[in-house]
């Protein structure tokens, strides 16, 4: 049962060939046994079964909404009423959420059983999962390697079988980089498609909830749930939410996918390449054509992203103080001193580092040069998309330079892990929606994704765009060995 | 540019943030590497680019000013460090 897709999962308790509370156990048991993975920071067996139980009602009475019964694990970052809601800091470690996400309250509303929080970098800052407070989370595909990050936790769990399906958030590559490592898809959405109220901020400008599945089809099934218009998130767009399994089928024949120069050049390993070539060509069969398209300006995206994200952070972070909630240190002389001892202990190296940056580049008479020019940069990155959006109605090319690298390899060198995301963080400066997918492994092994990105508002056609691929390929039903 | 000792510790002032003699170095080192990454941005003329804040692009909602939340505070203040009589307590600012 642990490696069916939601679809198949969801015709199984409907028919009865079993209950939600053997399918929440099966998962739960897997948890327990593969718990060396370190893929979740919470798990509550009793809360968990206690759902399972009232979805099983639900089923018998023929009530089922489209996820009853479903288990699914959550991000540790969307706040969860009742449950620990760390962002993998010390700072919230014993921060109890008193209220829901929306994205909880609408899994809720559709039915789906909690079935725990997953392990993320600190407050979403990482590409690695190693800035986590809780210590890193492993790869099943091998476990000396990293899971990618942010969403590290919700990758390791889905990959090994711990979950159905996870939740994550993608704020330069955070759901796409940790799915191409891990042998996923992952859905970003497009900026303001999905609520971020309840979701940790990190940089509100380009944080965006999205999902890590076995298919396209189990993506586009969530994104009917999660999707839609809040008042409560000033920068939710209300535009009517399509369902996104509709439209999964259509022919792709005439489709005009464009290969950016600049995603194919320097930095990028030859088996990627080779990888993502040998994927065109699969779309090439399928009817699709190719054209080369430019986004010139991408190449100054991480520089760009690391003013803005951290300028954001610096201020979004200010919150924690010590004083309504979350960690506050034990000895102190005064108010300031209790602010500056708070922070210092709660923040783990790499929080403290993006708040410095980000503080810096926000400071008198540096503004300008950092801020503002970062800005400028973000518009003509955005404007590349456009123009490229002219000539293709998709863009396709590597999700990350390289297949996963081994722990403890970059953590000590911030610039060279910021590299990683050379080729996500230009998505989330425009706001576009971008997915990973499987497009096989590298001679090492290793899964390797390669990324597909759409107009704004345009996810049904890339969830199109990858089902069609998973329906000619099975890289996405690959099990890694030993969790199969 | 490369940071110097002083130019640390007073971001980490702004931030609120305590750093030691140690860090200090730590952080002169590793933030001068970050900033030069980050200058790679001056290769581009942006002049005459207007700033892009935000994806949308557009300004903020307004809603009708009414009563949209219930007073929730003391299941809020249940989680603060130390709270008392629906105040939050915090070291003596006024002597």
């Amino acid at each position: 049962m642990f490696n069916k897709t939601l679809t198949e999962l969801s015709a199984a308790l409907r028919e009865k060939q079993l209950s939600s509370m053997e399918l929440t156990q099966a998962f739960l048991d897997r948890i327990d046994k593969y718990s060396a993975l370190n893929a979740f920071i919470t798990v509550d067996a009793e809360r968990s079964l206690a759902e399972a139980r009232v979805a099983d009602e639900r089923l018998v009475k023929g009530k089922a909404a489209p996820l009853t019964g479903i288990p699914v694990a959550h991000k540790d970052i969307f706040c969860t009423e009742g449950w620990l809601t760390t962002c993998a800091s010390k700072m919230l470690a014993n921060f109890v959420s008193p209220y829901d996400a929306t994205v909880i309250e609408k899994f809720k509303a559709a039915g789906a059983v909690l079935l725990g929080k997953t392990n993320m970098d600190e407050f979403a800052m990482g590409s690695s999962n190693e800035t986590s407070y809780f210590g890193p989370t492993k790869n099943p595909w091998d476990t000396t390697v990293v899971p990618g990050g942010s969403s590290g936790g919700s990758a390791s769990a889905v990959a090994a079988g711990l979950a159905p399906a996870a939740t994550g958030t993608d704020t330069g590559g955070s759901i796409r980089q940790p799915a191409a490592l891990c042998n996923l898809t992952g859905l970003k959405p497009s900026y303001g498609r999905v609520s971020r109220y309840g979701m940790i901020a990190f940089a509100s400008s380009l944080d965006q909830g999205g999902v890590l599945t076995r298919t396209a089809e189990d993506a586009a099934v969530l994104l009917n749930v999660m999707a839609g218009f809040d008042p409560r998130d000033s920068t939710s767009v209300d535009r009517p939410v399509p369902d996104y399994t509709a439209t999964l089928d259509h022919d792709i024949k005439g489709l005009r996918i464009g290969l950016p120069e600049e995603y194919f050049g320097e930095g990028l390993s030859q088996e990627v390449a080779r990888l993502v070539e040998t994927a065109v060509e699969e779309f090439k069969k399928l009817g699709a054509k190719i054209v080369e398209v430019s986004l010139p300006n991408s190449n100054l995206a991480v520089p760009c992203y690391y003013v803005l994200a951290p300028a954001e952070a610096s201020s979004n972070l200010a919150r924690y103080d010590g004083v309504r909630y979350g960690f506050r240190a034990e000895e102190y002389s005064d108010l300031l001193d209790m602010y500056r001892k708070t922070r210092s202990q709660g923040f783990g190296a790499e929080v403290k580092r993006r708040i410095m940056i980000g503080t810096y580049a926000l400071s008198a008479g540096y503004y300008d040069a950092y801020y503002l020019k970062a800005q400028k940069l973000r518009r003509l990155i955005a404007e590349d998309f456009k123009q490229a959006f002219e000539m293709c109605d998709v863009i396709l090319g590597p999700t990350a330079p390289t297949t996963a690298f081994k722990i403890g390899a970059k953590i000590d060198d911030p610039v060279a892990m910021y590299l990683n995301d050379i080729y996500t963080i230009p998505v989330n400066l425009a706001g576009l929606p971008g997915m990973s997918i499987p497009a096989g492994f590298a001679a090492d092994g290793l899964p390797v994704g390669m990324q597909l990105i759409g107009r704004y508002f345009d996810e049904a056609r890339l969830l199109n765009v990858a089902h069609r691929y998973q329906q000619v390929t099975d890289w996405h039903a690959r099990m890694p060995e030993g969790f199969d | 540019m490369s940071l110097d000792r002083q130019l640390v510790q007073k971001i980490a002032h702004l931030a609120r943030l305590e750093i030691s003699e140690q860090e200090t170095d730590m952080y002169v080192e590793t933030l001068s590497r970050i900033l030069g990454l980050i200058e790679q941005m001056n290769a581009i003329d942006t002049t005459g680019v207007a700033p892009m804040a935000h994806p949308t692009d557009t300004g903020l909602r307004l809603r009708d000013d009414a009563v949209s939340e219930t007073d929730q505070s003391g299941k809020f203040q249940r989680l603060a460090p130390a709270a008392e009589a629906g105040l939050y307590l915090v070291p003596k600012v006024i002597e």
